[in-house]
């Protein structure tokens, strides 16, 4: 009796731990808590709406951090469906190298699903030399089932310091 | 029917009785009896209620007033999450455990429990425990701030106060688990001739499905925390996102532990009521099988409604909707199990003494606690409300309330047999309506902040809610104050109570009360009663 009731116990401390990968799998498996939705890692059609015109605007901020942040053109007409290039620009004002992470945002918030970034610095944290000047670029797709009511999409990017963890130097 | 067969323990005879080898402070380190050890667990479980009650006081005294007047936010979080681990771990379950090492041998008519020594040990685990918890307030970076829920990742960021807390639970686990194992097997192969399971007084099938539930549930919990503390030393990413872990994952986790848990705190006190209310009611059980039958019912549901605690973790709704339909039926057998306390005092012939009256308390407030239950099952109506006052309402309602009365109505129908002596009658009366007013103050009124969106575990909060948190204050000093007058109940009947009859209590039919004189012999059953 004692040995049976203990190995239930063993049996279901192992339980425990079994409950990691079958999580994984469920979550894989019903899509969910996955960062990139699976039905949208995509612009779902491809096909380039010329019969409408969005004006897209592009703003650059840079918090606490002393960067020349811009980019090159203030704004750009786009179609829908249509894959454009922009660049920015970013100086690192300080004398030794630093790294930052840009964050996007949009206006309006809910143009944020239908603005497909192909391309973007903000992937990944960019590393500064002191004096550098890079130019960056931002490849981007506007989905053709952006709703009809948006004609002006505006894409804010402001680059924060990344302290911790390897990132102040 | 009140045959008494051993002549012994008769008043001062008590101390005659063989206590093992030794005497004073060792007698009780190495005691084996089921007795001593079940007294061990009640006074232990009584300090570690002082001790999280106390607790209890700075928070309420912190909340008196909007602002910050009295502890840092800091220490007020460690407050809330050592009032909730010490009060579930260290006051409510060992309390249970304590019950059922005095009754259980003495109910199924064993001479002890069935492993004897084992018991000693998962007793004297507890106290190393409960100190670990509380050395943990003198570590650098205090106690864990963390919740009594211990959720990633804030545990695995912590300071080395959280190692202490997991290794204390760790040892917490390991003593319910063998409590578990003596448990089911002094049930399952000591009972008397005669004593068949569906004869037994449904204290000990409550507390055989609870010990199934703590060797399924605690080994789970201790996964989860050995899990945290490989994430905080040991590099693994379990709920480390940087690591491709998930913190959600650790929620899981530990629902499928913390669901049965609530069960495993709930079912032995049901079993107390059990007890209690045929004895008054001068009535046998109404419905026995249909008990046994809803208490397996609530077990079972038990593990498959863990998430209704996670709702909005973002899960598919399908899973809100399993998890709510689950979540209600539960509402069923606990229906069940009302439905059979009513009817057993419907036509009784009630008297009103404080068992009685802690039972009824008991039945009244736990009822409440569970429609407010039945509320927060519904996935909608939870999104609005979780993590607000009215799930503390709700859940203090049904541990803080339910739990604790089904012990006090326990102790002042048992103690007469523990003791051979009777408490104070008019006092306990006093304990009793004390205690149900101070109560039902502190923790109604968290309804309606609850509703209005007051959260959880915040030192302050907006000036509207300040009427509500000054009622509920004063009924929370009211009700840990009450407690001292119940140590002063207990203390007296100990030292100069009258005499208790050995069926102290007419309508008791079990055989503790039928077989055994008052106060029970430290040795009973030595041969087993034959049960007709």
């Amino acid at each position: 009796m004692l040995l049976r009731l203990s190995t239930v116990a063993v049996l279901m401390f192992g339980f425990g731990f079994a409950m990691v990968p079958f999580y994984d799998q469920i979550c894989a498996a019903l899509g969910v808590n996955s960062l990139v939705p699976i039905e949208r890692a995509a612009a779902k059609n491809t096909q380039i709406n010329r019969a409408r015109t969005v004006s897209v605007e592009f703003d650059a901020n840079s918090h606490d951090l002393p960067w020349r942040f811009r980019p090159l053109v203030r704004h750009l007409n786009v179609h829908p469906g249509e894959l454009a290039v922009i660049e920015y620009e970013v100086v690192n004002a300080r004398s030794h190298a630093v790294t930052g992470q840009a964050v996007p945002s949009y206006g309006p918030a809910r143009a944020a699903e239908y603005f497909k970034k192909v391309e973007c610095f903000c992937f990944e944290q960019q590393t500064l030399a002191g004096g550098e000047v890079r130019r960056m670029p931002v490849v981007f797709v506007v989905d053709p089932s952006l709703p009809k009511d948006i004609h002006t999409v505006t894409l804010s990017y402001t680059f924060f310091e990344v302290a911790g963890r390897g990132g102040r130097s | 029917m009140s045959a008494v067969v051993d002549s012994h323990g008769h008043g001062h005879e008590h101390h005659h009785d063989h206590h093992g080898g030794y005497s004073g402070i060792m007698r009780w380190i190495t005691t084996t009896n089921h007795k001593d050890i079940g007294t061990l667990y009640l006074w232990f479980s009584f300090i570690m209620f002082l001790v999280g009650g106390a607790m209890a006081m700075v928070i309420r005294l912190e909340l008196f007033s909007p602002g910050l007047q009295w502890v840092n936010p800091d220490f007020f979080n460690q407050m809330t999450t050592m009032h909730g681990l010490i009060m579930v771990f260290g006051a409510i379950m060992p309390a249970f455990v304590g019950f059922a090492n005095w009754l259980i041998p003495m109910q199924i008519g064993a001479p002890d429990m069935a492993f004897a020594r084992m018991n000693n040990w998962s007793f004297w685990i507890l106290p190393f425990a409960a100190s670990l918890l509380v050395i943990s307030f003198f570590m650098p970076g205090g106690a864990p701030g963390v919740g009594w829920t211990m959720y990633a990742p804030l545990t695995v960021q912590m300071g080395i106060g959280m190692d202490f807390t997991i290794f204390a639970v760790h040892l917490l686990g390991m003593s319910s688990i063998m409590g578990s194992i003596n448990i089911i097997t002094t049930i399952l192969n000591l009972r008397a001739p005669g004593m068949t399971l569906m004869r037994m007084p449904l204290f000990c099938w409550t507390w055989l499905i609870t010990a199934y539930l703590l060797v399924a549930a605690m080994p789970v919990l201790a996964g989860a925390v050995t899990m945290t503390l490989t994430d905080r030393h040991f590099g693994t990413s379990f709920f480390n996102a940087a690591g491709g872990g998930d913190p959600v994952l650790y929620q899981h986790i530990f629902w499928f532990f913390g669901h049965p848990e609530v069960y495993i705190i709930a079912l032995p006190a049901f079993g107390v009521i059990s007890q209690v209310i045929p004895a008054f009611s001068r009535k046998p059980l109404f419905g026995y099988a249909s008990m046994v039958y809803a208490t397996s019912a609530i077990a079972i549901l038990s593990f498959i409604v863990w998430a209704h605690h996670m709702y909005t973790v973002g899960m598919p709704v399908t899973g809100q909707l399993f998890f709510m339909y689950a979540t209600t039926l539960i509402a069923v057998p606990t229906g069940v199990k009302v439905f059979n306390w009513v009817a057993t005092m419907w036509k009784g012939a009630l008297s009103f003494e404080t068992p009685m009256l802690f039972a009824i308390g008991f039945l009244f407030l736990f009822t409440l606690g569970g429609f407010t239950g039945l509320v927060l099952s519904l996935a909608a109506v939870d999104i609005q409300l979780h993590d607000t006052y009215y799930v503390v309402a709700h859940f203090h309602y049904v541990m803080a309330i339910g739990a604790v009365f089904a012990g006090f109505a326990g102790i002042y129908f048992w103690l007469p047999k523990w003791t051979g002596r009777m408490y104070d009658e008019k006092l306990g009366k006093w304990h009793f309506w004390l205690s149900t007013i101070f109560i039902n103050m502190t923790f109604f009124v968290q309804h309606f902040s609850g509703l209005a969106g007051m959260p959880r575990r915040v030192p302050d909060y907006p000036l509207m809610f300040e009427t509500w948190n000054k009622i509920s204050s004063i009924g929370a000093f009211g009700f840990g104050l009450s407690q001292f007058l119940f140590l002063y109940i207990v203390l007296k009947a100990i030292r100069s109570g009258e005499k208790a009859k050995d069926k102290q209590w007419e309508g008791a039919d079990s055989l503790e009360w039928t077989h055994l004189p008052s106060p029970a012999p430290y040795h009973s059953f030595e041969t087993q009663p034959v049960i007709k």
